[in-house]
C-alpha cells in the first residue's frame, strides 16, 4: 500500500514536469494532473502547492472555481450533453431527460455502477451540429433522445473503459 | 525581402509542387468536423489508401464552414479539378477512393462543388454555393484550404508577407497606423478601434509587454475563434508577432479553453514551426525584433474571457476580474504592460499590413469597417460559418446564405452576440450588420455567434435559458452579479412555473439596472440584455405564460434541467470526508 502510495506521487510529480511546456502555475499543473488522472485527488492538490510554492489553500481555491475539476474519479465513460442555446433550441433538454432516465440519475453524476459520468458542457463548440453530446470525449452532433440512448448502451456493451480521444 | 524570407519562399513553392505532383484529399477535421463523423471518414480513406497502395497525401484541413455539407471532403488528382464531396459516408469511400483517385473520373453523385469551373463536369463552383456566394474571406481566406499543421502551406499561399514588410519596409508605428487607417475594431464583443488599443501599449515602458489573443470564446454559439485556429494557425501569429512589433512587445500568449483539442495542437504546431523557421524567437528573419508565444490554457469559466479575469487565469488563478484603474496597458498580465485582442481581430492584421489599411476600408460600412465572420446555427438550413462584408443585412447573411428557416417557414427570434448579447424579432433583421446599428437595435454583433429560431422557439424559455447561462456563469467576485442573476432566475423559474408575482417583469428590470450599475465586469452589467430584448419584442408571449399560465408555442420544457454549481461542489464534500478518513 505504501509504496502504491508512493508511485501515484511520483506518476503525479512527473505528469507535472514533463508534460507542461511553457509557464507554470496552479491552473496550469491542475490541467496536467485532470489530462492525467480525469480528477484531482489530495494527493494532487499538495503536489501542485509544493510546485507553484502556494498554500494547499490556494490550489483548492482554484480547483473548485473551475467547473471541470472534480476530486474523486469519475465513471469508467464520461458523456457530456451541451445545453448551449444552439443545442437547447433543437431539443437539447429532451436528450438530458433520455440520458438521466437511462443511466438512472437526478442530474450531473456518476451512475451507481460507475460505468458512466454525466455532464453538461455549456458549449461543445459544433453549434453547426446541434445538439451536440461528446462521449469520452468524442464528439456526436445532429443527436436525438433515441440515438444518445443507443450510444450510451453501445458504449456500455464494449465494457472497455473510456480513453480520451483527439478532438 | 530579406534573404532569409525569400528562402523560405522558395522553400514552400517546391513543396507546392511536391503536393500538387500527387493526388490529393483534403478532409476538414475541425470541432464541427469531428461531431459529423469525420474522424471515420479520415479513417477509411487512410485504410483504402494504404490497401491499395496508392501514394496520396491526405491533409487534415481546417473547415470552410459548411457545417450542413459535413463530413466534407475534397480530392483533387494532378492537373485534375478539384472536387468536393459533401455529407460523406464510409461506405462512399472505396468508390470515392476507386473511382476518382484511381481512375481519374470525379464521381459526380456525391459532389457538390469544384474549385475553379471545368467544362467538362456540371458542378457550381465553391464560390456559387448560395453559403459561398457574397462571402469576402480575409481571416478565413485559407481556411479549409491549406495544411494548418504545415507552415509551408501557408507560407506557399502568401504568408508572413506581411510581416516581411512589416519587420523590414516599415517602421513599428508605421504598422500601428497602417491598422488605425484601416479602421479595425475588436471583434471580441465592444468593438473598441484596435489601433487606439495598441497605441496605449506603445506608450507603456517595457522591456517585458504582452499581446494577448483571446480565443476563450465561451459565448455559446460563437466557434470562430476556434475555427480560425483550425483552419490557419498561422496567420494568428503572424498578426500576434506584427501587433508586438507595433508596440514594442516582447511575448504573445494564445489564451485558449481546455478541452478543444483540435484548435489548442494546431495552434501549439505551429508555434514550433515558427520558432524552427526563426519566425518567433530571437532577431526575427534577421531583423532586431524578438517575439516569443505560448499557448495559455484554462479551464471551464465563461467569465475567464473578460480582459482582466483572462490575466488572473494566466496567471494561474481564479479567473475574476480586477479592478480598473489600473488598465492592462499599464498593469496587465504578471504585472507587466498587456494588451489583449480577439482572435478574429488579430487576424485580420496580416492582410491589412499587406495590403494596406486603404483596401480594408473599401469593404464595410462608414464607421464598421471589413467584414463579419459569423457562425450560423439553430433552426437554419444551412448552418455554418461565414465571413461576409459588414453592411451586408442579417436577412441577407441569415436567408441568402444561410438559407432560412427549413421549410421556408418565417425566421421568429435570433439571438445575437452571445449570452450577453440580445435578442431580435424577426421582423427586424433587415438592419446592416454594422456594430452601432445592431447596437441600436438591442441585438450587439458581440463575437459573432447568431443562432435562429423559428415558431417552435419560446422567447421566454430561451430567457430563462440565457439568465440560467449567466447565473451559472457568474464568477462570484461582485455581489450585484452574483446575486442579481440568481434572483433574475429565481423569478424565471417561477414565471415558468406559472407561479409568476404581480409585478415580476418591473422587478426584473430593476435587477437588471441594478446590475448594469453595480456589475464589476461586463458579465453582470450586461447580463440583462437578451431578456430585456426579450421582453421588449415578445410581450404577448411573456403575458402568455405570466398571466394566462400557458406556453404560447409547440417547444417549451417545465422541468428545464441545468447544471447546478452546488452540486458539483458536493464533490468537495466528498473530497473533504476522504480527507478526515
Ligand atoms: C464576461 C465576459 C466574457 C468575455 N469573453 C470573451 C471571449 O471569450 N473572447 C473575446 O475575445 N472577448 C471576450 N470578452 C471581451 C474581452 O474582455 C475583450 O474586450 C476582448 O477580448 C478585446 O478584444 P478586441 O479589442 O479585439 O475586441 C468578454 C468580456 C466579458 C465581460
Ligand atoms: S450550443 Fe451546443 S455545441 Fe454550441
Amino acid at each position: 500500500m505504501t509504496s502504491e502510495k508512493t508511485d501515484f506521487r511520483t506518476t503525479i510529480r512527473q505528469s507535472l514536469t514533463a508534460t507542461q511546456n511553457g509557464t507554470v502555475t496552479i491552473l496550469s499543473s491542475l490541467l496536467a494532473v485532470e489530462d492525467l488522472l480525469g480528477y484531482i485527488p489530495l494527493e494532487a492538490i499538495e503536489e501542485v502547492a509544493s510546485l507553484t510554492n502556494s498554500t494547499t489553500n490556494e490550489v483548492w481555491g482554484v480547483a473548485s472555481f473551475y467547473t471541470n475539476f472534480r476530486f474523486t474519479p469519475p465513471g469508467d465513460h464520461v458523456l457530456e450533453v451541451c445545453w448551449g442555446p444552439s443545442c437547447h433550441i433543437l431539443g437539447a433538454q429532451n436528450i438530458v431527460k433520455e440520458v438521466l432516465g437511462t443511466l438512472n440519475l437526478q442530474g450531473e453524476g456518476d451512475t451507481e455502477d460507475h460505468t458512466f459520468t454525466f455532464k453538461y458542457n455549456t458549449c461543445l463548440a459544433a453549434c453547426g451540429q446541434a445538439p451536440v453530446i461528446s462521449i469520452d470525449h468524442q464528439l456526436m452532433g445532429r443527436m436525438t433522445p433515441e440515438k444518445t440512448k443507443e450510444r450510451i448502451l453501445s458504449v456500455k456493451a464494449t465494457g472497455e473503459k473510456g480513453k480520451r480521444q483527439n478532438g | 525581402m530579406t534573404k532569409a524570407f525569400q528562402k523560405l519562399v522558395e522553400k514552400s513553392k517546391a513543396h507546392l509542387e511536391q503536393i500538387q505532383s500527387k493526388p490529393r484529399v483534403r478532409i476538414s477535421i475541425d470541432l464541427s468536423g469531428l461531431a459529423a463523423g469525420a474522424l471515420d471518414i479520415l479513417n477509411t480513406f487512410k485504410d483504402e489508401v494504404s490497401a491499395n497502395k496508392l501514394d496520396v497525401t491526405i491533409s487534415e484541413v481546417g473547415g470552410l464552414g459548411l457545417n450542413y455539407a459535413e463530413p466534407l471532403v475534397d480530392i483533387q488528382n494532378p492537373g485534375g479539378p478539384r472536387v468536393f464531396y459533401n455529407n460523406v459516408t464510409p461506405d462512399q469511400v472505396p468508390s470515392l477512393v476507386r473511382e476518382h483517385l484511381i481512375e481519374g473520373n470525379p464521381v459526380l453523385s456525391g459532389a457538390m462543388a469544384v474549385e475553379t469551373r471545368d467544362p467538362s463536369l456540371d458542378i457550381p463552383t465553391l464560390t456559387e454555393l448560395p453559403m459561398m456566394k457574397g462571402q469576402v474571406r480575409i481571416a478565413l481566406r485559407n481556411a479549409g484550404h491549406i495544411d494548418p499543421s504545415d507552415i509551408l502551406d501557408y507560407i506557399a499561399a502568401g504568408g508572413y508577407n506581411g510581416l516581411n514588410k512589416g519587420l523590414f519596409e516599415m517602421e513599428p508605428s508605421a504598422v500601428q497606423e497602417e491598422v488605425a487607417k484601416s479602421g479595425l475594431r475588436g471583434r471580441g464583443g465592444a468593438a473598441f478601434p484596435t489601433a487606439t488599443k495598441w497605441r496605449f501599449l506603445m506608450g507603456s515602458p517595457g522591456p517585458i509587454k504582452y499581446i494577448l489573443g483571446n480565443c476563450e470564446e465561451g459565448d455559446p454559439g460563437a466557434f470562430n475563434d476556434k475555427g480560425i485556429l483550425e483552419g490557419d494557425p498561422h496567420t494568428l501569429l503572424e498578426g500576434m508577432i506584427l501587433a508586438g512589433y507595433a508596440t514594442g512587445a516582447s511575448n504573445g500568449i494564445v489564451f485558449i479553453r481546455h478541452g478543444h483539442d483540435t484548435p489548442i495542437e494546431r495552434t501549439r504546431k505551429a508555434i514550433a514551426q515558427a520558432y524552427a523557421n526563426n519566425l518567433l524567437g530571437e532577431n526575427i528573419l534577421g531583423s532586431d525584433f524578438s517575439f516569443d508565444v505560448e499557448v495559455s490554457l484554462v479551464g471551464e469559466s465563461y467569465v475567464s474571457g473578460e480582459e482582466t479575469a483572462l490575466m488572473e487565469s494566466i496567471e494561474g488563478k481564479r479567473a475574476m476580474p480586477r479592478y480598473r484603474p489600473p488598465f492592462p496597458a499599464a498593469y496587465g498580465v504578471w504585472g507587466k504592460p498587456s494588451n489583449i485582442n480577439n482572435i478574429k481581430t488579430l487576424a485580420y492584421v496580416p492582410e491589412i499590413v499587406s495590403r494596406g489599411g486603404e483596401w480594408f476600408t473599401t469593404i464595410g460600412t462608414e464607421k464598421s469597417k471589413g467584414t463579419a465572420i459569423l457562425c450560423l446555427s439553430g433552426t437554419i438550413e444551412r448552418p455554418g460559418m461565414i465571413e461576409v462584408p459588414m453592411g451586408m443585412t442579417i436577412r441577407e447573411a441569415v436567408e441568402k446564405l444561410g438559407g432560412g428557416v427549413p421549410g421556408g417557414k418565417p425566421v421568429k427570434l435570433l439571438q445575437t452576440g452571445g449570452p450577453l448579447g440580445g435578442v431580435l424579432r424577426g421582423d427586424k433583421i433587415d438592419i446592416p450588420l454594422d456594430f452601432d446599428a445592431m447596437a441600436a437595435a438591442g441585438a450587439i454583433l458581440g463575437s459573432g455567434g447568431i443562432i435562429v429560431g423559428d415558431d417552435t422557439v419560446c422567447a421566454v424559455d430561451l430567457a430563462r435559458l440565457l439568465v440560467a447561462f449567466c447565473q451559472y456563469e457568474s464568477c462570484g467576485k461582485c455581489f450585484p452579479c452574483r446575486l442579481g442573476t440568481t434572483h433574475l432566475l429565481q423569478i424565471l423559474d417561477r414565471i415558468c412555473d406559472f407561479k409568476a408575482q404581480p409585478g415580476d417583469l418591473d422587478l426584473m428590470r430593476q435587477l437588471g439596472n441594478d446590475m448594469q450599475v453595480g456589475s464589476l465586469c461586463g458579465h453582470g452589467q450586461l447580463g440583462f440584455n437578451p431578456i430585456k430584448s426579450s421582453i421588449e419584442y415578445f410581450p404577448d408571449e411573456f403575458a402568455a405564460v405570466i398571466e394566462e399560465k400557458r406556453w404560447p408555442t409547440k417547444n417549451y420544457f417545465p422541468d428545464f434541467f441545468m447544471p447546478d454549481r452546488a452540486k458539483r461542489n458536493q464533490q468537495t464534500e466528498t473530497f473533504s470526508s476522504l480527507r478526515r478518513a
